[in-house]
C-alpha cells in the first residue's frame, strides 16, 4: 500500500479505537492467550501476551495496527514459541466466506488489477494496457454473497445444536469484517480435540466423506427399511428431507434409488455435500493454534469491523459494520463496478477524483480502488 | 465407587484390585515359591505360551482364585524373563480377552435385565463393564431405550485413529451430543488403550527375587522368545516409515493397524504380492496366517469389494505418528515415490 494511504487509513483506525473502546476487549482466560497483529506493508508480529482491556487499547493506539488478533487456544505460556507455549485447549472457530461458496454474482463484482501497471482489468486473461498476465483479484462484497453465507451460517447453527448438543447462547456469530462470517464456540467440550479431530468434526458438519452404507444403501441386497425416514435426526434426516421432500414422494423416490444403484446414489450424496453439508473453511476449524481476528477491530482488507451479530437475519455488514466517520475525503477512485455501503451508492468509477465520506474512502483504499489524493 | 467381586476380578485381573485381593488374601512371594504352587505356576505359563500364539486364553471364571493368580504369577514370570517381545504379546493377548467380557457386560445392559437368568451375576457384569470403560478410558457409556451411547468428543479422540470410513463420524448415528454405537464398537474404540494400560502394568510391576520353583519356566520362557527373533533384511532403498514398521514387527511388537496398512499398500505398490508380504507379520503379537492373507488380498483388491487401496500420504502418516522422515524425504508426498524422486532430483 502507497505510504500516502497507509498514514490516512491508519489514522482512521487510530481514530475508531479511540472512540469505541467499549466495541473492543480482551476475550476470557486473557493471560492465557496469544495475541498478534500486523501492520501495513509489514509481517505479523506474535507470541504477545496482553493482561486486559487497558493494555489492548494501549497497543491500539501506540502500534496502530491494521489487524488485531488473537489465539482460540489457551497455553500456558502464551508468549513463548509454539514448541513450548503447552497448549491446553482451544475453543471451536468456524469460517464461513462467501469466496468459498463460488457464487455465480462474484463475477459481477471481481475485477483484476495489473501487477505491473495497476491497471484494472475485467478479465484475467491479459491486462489491457500492458500485456501483463499477474494480477491481484479486486472484489466487493453484494447482498446475494451476504445472504448466501448468512444460510451457510444458519445451517451451521442447526448442526451444532441438534446434533454436537452445543447451547445456543454458546454460539457467537460474527461478521469477519470482509467476506463473511466466523462463528465462535464457548465453553465446550469440544475445546480439547486436537486438530486430527477437529478434521473429522470438519468433516461432519460439511457432509464430507459419508458413504452409501450410512444412508442404507449397500452393494448388494438393498432393502427399502434401511432407508432413512424424513424424521430421524442427524444427517439422515436431512438426506432424507432432501431426496424424499414429502412422504407422498417416497415410494416413487425409493423405487428410482433402489433401481439406480449403489453408484449413482454415492454421486448423489457428494452432489449433497453442496446443498445440505455446510460450507465451512475446514482449514481454520482444524488449525488448534491459530490467531483468530480479534471481535470489534477493524478488518484491513475493507476498513469494516468484525463485529458481533445479535440478529443475523436482519444484519447488514454494509451499514451494521461500517463504523468509520462520515467526514468528506478526496480520492482518486478506479473501480468498473458499483458498491453500496450505509444505504448510498458508489461507483462505478473510471480515474475519477471523487469525494466521499472517510469511511467509503477507507473501504475502496483497502480494496485497492482508490488513492488518497493528498 | 463399586466393588468388583471376584468373578469379576478374574475376568479383569490387570486392575488394580487385584492388590486388594492379594493382600486380603495373604498371598506374597515367599508363599508361592512352594512347590504346591506349581500347578498354578504351569497355568501361568500356559497362559503366556498361548498369548504368544496370537491365541486369546479363555480361562476358567469358575475358579476365580486360579485365573488371578496364573495371570500375577504370569506377570512374574515375564518380569523374571525380562523379554518385552513376550510382555507385548502377553497384554495383547490380555487385552483381547478382556475385550470379550468388556463386550459381554454391554451386551446384557442392551437386554432386558427382568428376564436374565442368574441376575445378581448380569448386573455385576453390566456395572463392571461400564466401571471399566469409565476408570481406565474416562468413557462414560450410557444406555438410551436398548441403545449404547457415548459422547462425541470421546468418541472423535478414538476413532480417529481407525482408517476405514465407516468409523468416521458423518458415517455415524449422531444425535444431541452422542454417538451411538454397539457393544462391540465401544469395547473395539478403546483396544489400543487397554493393551497399553496392561503393558505399563506389567512394567510397573517389581519383581525383588525369583522363586526356584519358577525358574524352569523362566528359562523355558527365555528360550521360546528366541523363536520371534528371526533376523528381516530390511532394503536400504525403503523409506524410514516403512523400515520403521517392518523393525518394528520384527521385534514383535504391535505395529498399529494404520501401520500395517502403510506397510501392505507401499509393498504392494511396489510389486510385491500377497505371499511375498504376508510372513513379515509372521512376528506380530497378534498373527493370524488366515486373517492376515485375507486382509493383505482385501488390500490388494483381489478379494472384497476389487477396491485397491493406496499408500496413504505422507501427510496421513505424520498425523498417524508412523512418519520417520529423513532428509532423502524431502520433495515427497507419498512414501512410493521415496528413492524414485531422489534419482530423478540427483
Amino acid at each position: 500500500m502507497l505510504e500516502k494511504n497507509i498514514n490516512f487509513v491508519e489514522a482512521a483506525l487510530k481514530e475508531y479505537y479511540f472512540n469505541n473502546f467499549e466495541l473492543i476487549h480482551v476475550p476470557s482466560r486473557t493471560s492465557e492467550r496469544e495475541f498478534g497483529y500486523q501492520k501495513f506493508n509489514s509481517g505479523m508480529t506474535r507470541h504477545l501476551t496482553i493482561k486486559n482491556d487497558k493494555d489492548l487499547h494501549f497497543l491500539l493506539m501506540t502500534q496502530m495496527p491494521s489487524d488485531v488478533y488473537c489465539s482460540n487456544a489457551c497455553y500456558s505460556f502464551p508468549n513463548l514459541p509454539m514448541s513450548e507455549k503447552d497448549w491446553k485447549e482451544a475453543e471451536l472457530i468456524f469460517d464461513i466466506d462467501a469466496k468459498d461458496l463460488k457464487l455465480d454474482c462474484r463475477k459481477n463484482h471481481t475485477c483484476f488489477k495489473c501487477n505491473s501497471c495497476q491497471c484494472i482489468n475485467e478479465q484475467s486473461s491479459k491486462c489491457i494496457k500492458c500485456n501483463s498476465d499477474k494480477f491481484d483479484v479486486i472484489s466487493v462484497t453484494c447482498q446475494n454473497c451476504i445472504s448466501e453465507t448468512k444460510k451457510e451460517v444458519q445451517k451451521l447453527v442447526q448442526v451444532l445444536t441438534e446434533d454436537l448438543a452445543i447451547n445456543k447462547e454458546k454460539i457467537l456469530v460474527y461478521f469477519s469484517g470482509n467476506e463473511g462470517f466466523h462463528v465462535h464456540i464457548e465453553n465446550s467440550e469440544y475445546q480439547t480435540l486436537d486438530s486430527r479431530e477437529r478434521a473429522d468434526l470438519a468433516d461432519y458438519i460439511m457432509f464430507n466423506g459419508v458413504i452409501p452404507e450410512t444412508l442404507g444403501i449397500n452393494r448388494q441386497n438393498n432393502s427399502k427399511m434401511l432407508l432413512p425416514d424424513i424424521g430421524e435426526k442427524g444427517w439422515r434426516g436431512r438426506v432424507a428431507r432432501e431426496i424424499f421432500g414429502t412422504k407422498s414422494k417416497r415410494p416413487k423416490i425409493i423405487q428410482e434409488i433402489l433401481l439406480g444403484g449403489y453408484s449413482a446414489f454415492q454421486s448423489r450424496l457428494e452432489e449433497m455435500r453442496h446443498t445440505i453439508g455446510v460450507r465451512i473453511d475446514p482449514k481454520v476449524t482444524m488449525d488448534i493454534h491459530r490467531i483468530f481476528r480479534l471481535g470489534g477491530s477493524i478488518n484491513s482488507k475493507s476498513g469494516l469491523s468484525k463485529i458481533l451479530c445479535k440478529d443475523l437475519e436482519n444484519f447488514d455488514p454494509f451499514s451494521d459494520a461500517c463504523l468509520l466517520g462520515d467526514e468528506k475525503v478526496e480520492v482518486l477512485a478506479n473501480y468498473p463496478i458499483s458498491f453500496r455501503l450505509k444505504n448510498k451508492k458508489y461507483g462505478p468509477y473510471v480515474g475519477e477524483t471523487i469525494s466521499v465520506p472517510k469511511h467509503a474512502a477507507v473501504y475502496m483504499i483497502c480494496k485497492g480502488l482508490a488513492d488518497v489524493t493528498q | 465407587m463399586l466393588q468388583l467381586g471376584i468373578k469379576e476380578l478374574a475376568k479383569y485381573p490387570f486392575l488394580a484390585e487385584t492388590g486388594d485381593y492379594l493382600r486380603d488374601k495373604g498371598f506374597n512371594l515367599e508363599q508361592l515359591s512352594d512347590p504346591d504352587w506349581k500347578p498354578v505356576v504351569e497355568k501361568a505359563y500356559g497362559r503366556i505360551v498361548v498369548a504368544t500364539t496370537g491365541q486369546i486364553y479363555g480361562g476358567d471364571i469358575e475358579n476365580p482364585d486360579l485365573e488371578i493368580l496364573s495371570f500375577v504369577i504370569g506377570i512374574i514370570l515375564l518380569k523374571s524373563a525380562g523379554i518385552s517381545t513376550l510382555n507385548r504379546r502377553f497384554s495383547l493377548a490380555e487385552a483381547r480377552r478382556a475385550e470379550r467380557y468388556l463386550e459381554q457386560g454391554l451386551n446384557a445392559l442392551q437386554k432386558d435385565r427382568t428376564i436374565l437368568e442368574n441376575l445378581k451375576l448380569k448386573e455385576e457384569s453390566i456395572q463392571s463393564s461400564l466401571k471399566i470403560i469409565q476408570d481406565l478410558f474416562s468413557i462414560q457409556v450410557e444406555m438410551e431405550d436398548d441403545r449404547l451411547k457415548i459422547r462425541i468428543a470421546d468418541y472423535l479422540k478414538r476413532a480417529v485413529h481407525f482408517n476405514e470410513r465407516e468409523w468416521k463420524l458423518v458415517n455415524r448415528q449422531v444425535e444431541s451430543g452422542y454417538v451411538y454405537l454397539s457393544s462391540h464398537e465401544i469395547v473395539r474404540l478403546v483396544r489400543k488403550e487397554l493393551d497399553v494400560y496392561i503393558n505399563s502394568k506389567i512394567q510397573s510391576v517389581s519383581v525383588s527375587f525369583i522363586p526356584e520353583t519358577f525358574r524352569e519356566r523362566v528359562g523355558d520362557l527365555v528360550l521360546l522368545a528366541k523363536k520371534f527373533s528371526t533376523t528381516v533384511i530390511v532394503s536400504s532403498d525403503y523409506p524410514p516409515c516403512v523400515k520403521h514398521a517392518i523393525e518394528v514387527l520384527d521385534k514383535g511388537e504391535n505395529l498399529p493397524h494404520s501401520g500395517r496398512f502403510m506397510l501392505a499398500t507401499y509393498l504392494l505398490a511396489k510389486g510385491q504380492t500377497v505371499e511375498q508380504i504376508a510372513p513379515l507379520f509372521k512376528n506380530a503379537p497378534d498373527y493370524n496366517e488366515r486373517v492376515t492373507k485375507y486382509q493383505l488380498e482385501h488390500i490388494a483388491g483381489s478379494s472384497g469389494k476389487g477396491t485397491k487401496y493406496v499408500c496413504p500420504s505422507c501427510e496421513k502418516l505424520k498425523s498417524e505418528n508412523l512418519c520417520f522422515a529423513i532428509p532423502e524425504c524431502d520433495g515427497i508426498i507419498n512414501p512410493v515415490q521415496f528413492g524414485t524422486r531422489r534419482k530423478t532430483n540427483a
